[in-house]
């Protein structure tokens, strides 16, 4: 059975839920938020992710409605909510403090938001009972929150956020209190839970593993702007810009000046060395300054010369051994330092290179991504 | 238990005696038959039941709770308003002169604080009596409560309030549901303090009063200025014990809770 693949951000028939329209947002003299224009569909797990003041919380409080927008209109499911009050709105949020009342129990802090709606006793029973079953916290409904462990109270606060069905769930640095494991963990648990529950999800992370690993779709912000937004894939295989590509996943920028345009690219970068060869879609003026971006991972290292469009040698600076795969470090008698990564398929002690030893670095024609900025 | 060197005991002692042999004095000679203070005539308890026969004493007591009561839970409502607008707010313009006025009370001479109180009365012809030194009270006790309420609140995890907006409050529900509930031992603890200060008031309660309104510490002063009676031992030791009844029965409550919240966390740790 063929599988739909769920992007509905390409099917121009779609109408958004969530709609960004030239939204500013100043504090003071301050810009967060500079003129963001940003459509998000339902049912999407959508990540902002961006350096810390890059205005990503800014815009998921605006969401929650304890900002307002300085100009500009934000529109759920087709009306301006910027007039309406955070208790008015179908959202919810769940806080990266958590922000549990601790002077009520797990079971009262999940039942609160159903509370404060007038629901009736038994409905507010199911529903708890039910984020209780979800959240796997059927032991702990009773305690209070300060007799939890860490990823205990994560999945309260979680619970809690869900229990009043919100049309959309914002979560604000969910994860960030948890160790890596926890967190690994947990972000499986999230995307199944977002699954379940079809609700639409809203994170906002500096960790772009997390964003890669949760999320439909990725902003990466920058100084209240965004910067790109597409799926995990697109932001890490054709990132738009520099910052993009150094922001997600590591990657060599070779700075140089297109010497053959078309759609494969000469590019000149140091004196002496001979152009490196780039595909692309972008229409490059000769002498125009440009950068190659190029992942670790795609680049092969060997020691002798191969026979592959670009090829560089060097000499191993350094060597990260991470387990799994390796990090080589090359210095280019250029004086760039180019990293290239390895899987280490054989033991340590049968490691082909060490440090000082020549190496050739090679690459493919498509393996490097022409950017302008 | 380690054993005291002689230099701390020596240390304790004149610390403990020091704090507390007028006391015990006073206590002493409550129980004195004798009319004269300072010569002991045998074990009586008679003062205490003079005491309850003496009217103008009962009505100052009277005057003294109500006024004390009263004013003390009014300035727990005004002080805690002022709290949250100083911790609130942020910056707002006139909020350093504003916090200023707020604790300048603190250290404002109580002569002072009277004086300006009775200009004010005088000035706007109101009566003196109990409501006059109800209001007095409230003022001077206000600031002692805002300053207890507002280190509290300064530690106060903001986003507890934004989510009880967020889960459905109206910002009345999220002050009445969650801020006050979490707050509570502050705001308690300021209206107990704001209750002591009003009652031990005489400086700004003279000022205040008028001629149909005594408290218990005007009553005292007054009495003492025509020579220390056993009866006002005997009333300063019904005092002391109420006082010491309340910390006492504080203390365990505090302990108790603070038992059970560390029972509650072993619980959670190996449950």
């Amino acid at each position: 059975m063929p599988q739909t693949v769920f992007a509905p951000w390409e099917d121009p028939g779609e109408k958004p839920l969530i709609q960004f329209r030239n939204v500013t947002k100043k504090f003071g003299d301050f810009t967060a938020i500079a003129n963001i224009d940003l459509d998000i569909y339902g049912q999407e797990f959508f990540a902002l992710l961006g350096p810390s003041g890059c205005g990503k919380t800014t815009l998921m409080r605006m969401l929650a409605g304890f900002e307002k927008p300085t100009s500009g209109q934000i529109l759920l499911g087709g009306e301006d909510i910027v007039d309406t009050p955070p208790n008015k709105r179908p959202v919810n949020m769940m806080f990266q403090s958590y922000a549990l009342f601790p002077h009520l129990s797990v079971w009262d802090n999940i039942a609160f938001g159903l509370r404060r709606e007038g629901a009736d006793k038994a409905t507010i029973e199911t529903r708890v009972a039910d984020m209780i079953r979800l959240t796997r916290l059927d032991k702990f409904a009773r305690r209070k929150p300060h007799q939890l462990s860490g990823g205990q109270r994560q999945r309260v606060a979680l619970a809690r956020s869900l229990a009043k069905a919100p049309k959309l769930l914002l979560l604000d640095e969910p994860l960030g209190a948890l160790d890596r494991k926890l967190r690994e963990e947990t972000q499986f648990e999230l995307m199944d839970i977002q699954e379940k529950t079809g609700t639409t999800f809203v994170i906002v992370t500096h960790d772009q593993e997390e964003a890669m690993t949760v999320a439909s779709r990725v902003a990466v912000m920058d100084e209240g702007q965004l910067v790109q937004v597409a799926t995990p894939d697109r932001i890490y295989e054709t990132p738009n810009s520099v910052y993009v590509a150094d922001f997600i996943g590591d990657v060599n920028i070779i700075e140089g000046a297109a010497s053959q345009t078309g759609d494969k690219v000469l590019v000149s970068w140091a004196e002496g060395a001979s152009p490196l060869v780039a595909t692309t879609q972008a229409l490059l003026q000769k002498d125009q300054k440009c950068f190659l971006a190029i992942r670790p991972e795609k680049i092969t290292i060997s020691a002798e010369e191969p026979e592959v469009a670009n090829k560089v040698q060097g000499e191993i600076l350094d060597i990260g051994y991470l387990g799994n795969i390796s990090t080589y470090h090359v210095k280019l008698p250029t004086g760039h330092v180019i990293k290239a990564s390895a899987t280490n398929t054989r033991r340590i002690g049968r490691r082909a290179f060490t440090w000082e030893d020549k190496v050739w670095l090679s690459w493919t024609d498509t393996a490097a991504i022409v950017l302008e900025r | 238990m380690r054993r005291m060197s002689g230099f701390n005991l020596v240390s304790l002692t004149f610390g403990l005696a020091f704090l507390y042999l007028p006391m015990v004095i006073l206590v002493f000679y409550s129980f004195n038959a004798s009319k004269l203070v300072t010569v002991w005539a045998g074990f009586s308890t008679k003062w205490y039941g003079e005491l309850f026969r003496n009217e103008a004493f009962l009505d100052a007591a009277l005057v003294t709770l109500k006024v004390a009561v009263i004013s003390s839970t009014l300035a727990t409502v005004l002080g805690t308003m002022a709290a949250f607008v100083l911790i609130r707010l942020g910056r707002f313009l006139g909020r350093t002169v504003f916090s200023g006025m707020i604790y300048a009370p603190l250290v404002m001479p109580d002569v002072i604080t009277g004086l300006s109180l009775l200009l004010l009365f005088i000035g706007l012809g109101v009566d003196r009596g109990v409501f006059t030194i109800v209001l007095a009270h409230t003022t001077f006790c206000m600031c002692y409560v805002s300053v207890v309420v507002s280190s509290r609140l300064s530690s106060f995890d903001t986003s507890l309030e934004e989510a009880a907006l967020d889960l459905g409050c109206t910002p009345w529900q999220a002050f009445r549901l969650v801020t006050l509930p979490i707050i509570a031992p502050a705001v308690i603890s300021g209206w107990l303090l704001a209750f002591t200060l009003s009652l031990d008031d005489l400086v700004i309660s003279s000022f205040a009063a008028g001629p149909s309104s005594t408290t218990l510490p005007m009553k005292i002063f007054s009495a003492v200025r025509l020579g220390v009676s056993p009866e006002i031992n005997a009333l300063s030791t019904i005092m002391i014990g109420i006082v010491a009844f309340g910390v006492v029965i504080f203390s365990i409550m505090s302990k108790r809770a603070t038992v059970r919240q560390q029972q509650e966390e072993r619980d959670a740790f190996h449950g």
